[in-house]
């Protein structure tokens, strides 16, 4: 299985997803006018690498602004990794927020409050 | 629905182009203007919510404007802090479903407004224009104060929308 890495632009985030490592990392913003498209690949991406996962997941997610047409597409994402460790997979979902950015904060308690992995809130200090 | 001193206004066919100029430019002038990044970084939020609402909902009136999609949007600086407003034309059907929508917004408070997002967020699927059926509701969330809204009569069909959000400093 290959590593997929995605360039960010103005409107869509980095993404670096190993299959070697299992470490997925999703950073930047996420912005688009329909997100479906951008997240398939994504989506796509974990449904293949479910089938022969690492023992731990690392799902490192670091967004400076994302619109809610992307949060349906996120918590997407994050329901694969559900499935994922209810197969047994180890796996934690680290959200970075900047510092004071409560709206960020409160985004991330939202999906693990909707998402059985357990998440881990950690805050950037510059 | 002009308040305060105007950053950027807009009218005209609006499209995915004019959104995302829009929206580098707001970038560039909120840098350059304000030292404080989570303001920034909120009005950013509440006005990429407030164009893609209106991208997904401006309905062609026949005959009315020489280019299709016709929307407005302001950004001004006001005394409290940020003013973003939107107006488009909506069809009467439209009409009922979104005053009912933003009253309902409107009387939650921040706790219900959070269930309710999730709410959303988990429960309903993607419209067919591919909004999330989230904006407002986010927009309400992360704003803290109430959507203001008008409807104008424009013919037998059709009312002008106004929607105005503002984010306090």
């Amino acid at each position: 299985m290959e590593l997929l890495s995605i360039e960010g632009t103005p409107k869509t985030p980095t993404v670096t997803m190993n299959p070697n490592t299992g470490v997925i990392e999703i950073k930047g913003r996420s912005i688009p006018e329909n997100s479906i498209e951008f997240y398939k690949t994504i989506i796509d991406w974990i449904d293949e690498y479910s089938k022969s996962p690492q023992p731990n997941t690392v799902v490192n997610i670091q967004f400076e602004y994302f619109n809610t047409s992307s949060s349906k597409c996120i918590l997407d994402v994050f329901k694969k990794f559900e499935m994922l460790k209810k197969n047994k997979a180890d796996v934690v979902i680290n959200w970075y927020y900047e510092e004071d950015d409560e709206d960020m904060l409160e985004a991330g308690e939202d999906y693990e409050s909707i998402i059985k992995v357990p998440f881990k809130m950690i805050q950037i200090v510059d | 629905m002009h308040q305060g001193n105007i950053i950027i206004a807009y009218k005209g066919s609006v499209n995915a182009d004019i959104i995302a100029d829009t929206l580098s430019l707001v970038e560039v002038k909120l840098n350059d203007e304000m030292e404080h990044s989570l303001t920034r970084k909120k009005v950013y939020n509440v006005l990429v919510e407030c164009l893609q609402n209106l991208f997904h909902h401006v309905d062609t009136v026949p005959g009315f404007y020489n280019e299709d999609n016709f929307g407005v949007f302001i950004l001004s600086k006001i005394d409290e802090g940020f003013r973003v407003s939107t107006g488009n034309m909506v069809n009467g059907q439209k009409k009922e479903i979104l005053k009912q929508k933003i009253d309902k917004i409107n009387s939650l408070d921040k706790e219900e407004l959070k269930e309710f997002y999730k709410f959303v967020l988990n429960n309903q699927m993607f419209s067919d224009k591919g909004g999330g059926g989230l904006g407002l509701i986010d927009i309400a969330r992360k704003t803290g104060n109430k959507l203001e809204y008008t409807f104008t009569p424009f013919d037998e069909s059709f009312d002008f929308f106004t929607l105005s959000a503002t984010i306090n400093d």
